[in-house]
């Protein structure tokens, strides 16, 4: 469509949008969930492998982190790239502040945090991270908004937490927890914006901060989860953002198990264990919390698993095809979309009846991400 | 020739591998595409399924384009002064201690040389870089 001679754009709401990350070929599809169609493509988007993506709060903006450090603000509407800043050399997502005002990217090199105008991608701070035991500074992974204006990250080399008050984000100020453990490898807020949890990969537990009291530091929680089994190898790495908390109680992926870890989040003591298929990558409680559904690692990745949150057993294994990457629910829950990178598909499947209802092409597919998000705490 | 050399070496080694590995089965991901010779690295069909594992599956943790991610790059750059051989290693055995796992069960330790190869002389398929 040519803009200058464009007739102006249909009136619309973003509330059933999303996009899908095309990562080889630096595209992305702007999707309509009630359609089941796609919109538009927007390309020039660079690197998106391991690409994430959230929202503006009018849910008509999409802030897609790539991994070659480029932030790009996509304006779902118009299907244009509304601005990009090439902001570090190697990055791996971020987060958007409570009130919508600052974007804050998370970055490997050199590792830190740097946090933005929203509105303008303009820099306003630039926060490095604590440097780790080889030398170099810290990977910063598991970033995520907090209330009152705060983010909350972990730095993979360092291994501590940092929980950073952005309410003025040109002087931003971080309380640092030492010592939280080996290797955190990423992190969530609850949906209630209380905890903050980080999954730890270089020993067995999860590190839990409470946002209500972080004068009471980090705590160790799952110590020792894998004890007397033999851990098997991670051939990716399990990710914690998502869902995951479902009716008072944590799904988490066990690391080099093949094991989703059931802890309930008024004790934060393990209560049960479901064994699945594969070592989970993303474990999302379906928005009403009902079921919760698991991909996997190779070489399981060709299976999704839906948990019955009630019953805690797997009730379903579907096959969406090869190489399943990643999923997203619609705002309520009533589909998931499901991306399979090697058959160039995305999948949706009704989530009541477990029967395929849509498929569309895309270029191996990998993130998906729906304006929802933008409403969710810890999104 | 040293590059020959090593080839060959990688092939006497591969049978040692397949020997041990024999009781618990062949690599999950063979797929029968073709016999690997030592000169000229494993069958087409082959070479495109490891080039895809490279760039989608390691490049889950060292990018898609190999400038690293959570693993350090595997461009040529930084690797054309590591051994080889060691590099081969890592591949198949992984790293213990931290997140670089085995790969043994997904490829033959000449398949893993192959790689390393390809990888520093920077020979690997260029991605779409638009
Ligand atoms: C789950 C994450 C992960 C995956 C997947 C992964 N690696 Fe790694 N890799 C690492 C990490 C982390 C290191 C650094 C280990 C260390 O600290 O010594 C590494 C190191 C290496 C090295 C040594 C590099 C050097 O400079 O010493 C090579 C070679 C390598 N990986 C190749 C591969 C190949 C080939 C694959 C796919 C078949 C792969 N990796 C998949 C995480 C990963």
């Amino acid at each position: 469509m040519l803009a200058g001679c464009a007739a102006p754009l249909p009136l619309r709401g973003t509330g059933d949008l999303g996009v899908v990350i095309e990562r080889a070929i630096g595209r992305l599809q702007v999707v309509d969930t009630s359609a089941h169609a796609t919109l538009g493509t927007v390309d020039g988007l660079g690197d998106l492998s391991h690409a994430s993506v959230v929202y503006s709060r009018d849910g008509r903006y999409a802030y897609v982190f790539g991994r070659d450090g480029g932030l790009t603000k996509v304006d779902l509407l118009e299907r244009r790239i509304d601005r990009r800043t090439l902001q570090a050399g190697n990055s791996i997502g971020g987060a958007i502040s409570q009130d919508g005002r600052v974007v804050a990217a998370q970055n490997y090199a050199p590792g830190g945090v740097k946090l933005f105008d929203a509105r303008t991608l303009a820099l306003l701070a630039d926060i490095p991270s604590a440097v780790g035991p080889d030398g170099q500074r810290s990977k910063v992974v598991g970033l995520a908004d907090a209330p009152e204006g705060r983010f909350v990250a972990s730095l993979f080399d360092a291994g501590e937490i940092w929980l950073i008050d952005a309410r003025n984000p040109r002087m931003p100020r971080i309380t640092r927890f030492r010592g939280i453990g080996r290797q955190p490898y990423d992190g969530l807020v609850t949906p209630d914006g209380r905890y903050y949890v980080a999954g730890l990969f270089g020993e067995d537990g999860v590190a839990l901060v409470d946002l209500w009291h972080p004068e009471r530091g980090a705590t160790r929680i799952l110590d020792g989860y894998g004890k007397g089994e033999a851990r098997l190898p991670v051939y990716k790495m399990p990710h914690l953002r998502g869902w995951a908390i479902a009716d008072g109680y944590a799904f988490l992926p066990a690391v080099g198990h093949h094991e989703v870890l059931i802890v309930d989040t008024r004790t934060w003591r393990e209560v049960g264990r479901v064994a699945v298929a594969g070592q989970p990558v993303f474990v999302i409680a379906r928005p009403d919390a009902r079921q919760v559904w698991v991909n996997f690692a190779l070489p399981d990745n060709g299976k999704v698993q839906v948990i019955d949150t009630e019953t805690r057993r797997v009730t379903a294994t579907l096959a969406p095809g090869r190489a399943v990457l990643h999923l997203e629910f619609t705002p309520r829950g009533e589909e998931v979309w499901i991306s399979v990178r090697d058959d160039n598909r995305v999948v949706v499947y009704d989530t009541a009846t477990l029967a395929r209802v849509a498929t569309l092409a895309a270029n191996a597919p990998s993130g998906i991400f729906f304006t929802s998000r933008a409403t969710r705490i810890g999104f | 020739m040293c590059v020959r050399l090593r080839i060959r070496i990688a092939a006497v080694a591969l049978l040692g591998t397949a020997a041990v590995l024999a009781p618990a089965g062949a690599p999950a991901q063979l797929t029968g595409a073709g016999v690997t010779t030592a000169a000229a690295g494993p069958a087409p069909a082959r070479q495109r399924e490891l080039v895809a594992l490279l760039r989608q599956d390691c490049g889950a943790c060292h990018g898609m384009r190999l400038t690293g991610g959570l693993g350090p790059p595997l461009t040529a750059e930084a690797l054309y002064a590591k051994p080889a051989d060691s590099m081969t290693e890592t591949i198949l055995s992984g790293r213990p201690g931290t997140a670089m796992p085995p790969w043994r069960h997904f490829m033959t330790e000449s398949e893993a040389a192959w790689l390393v190869a390809r990888l520093r002389n920077g020979t690997i398929d260029a991605p779409d870089s638009r």
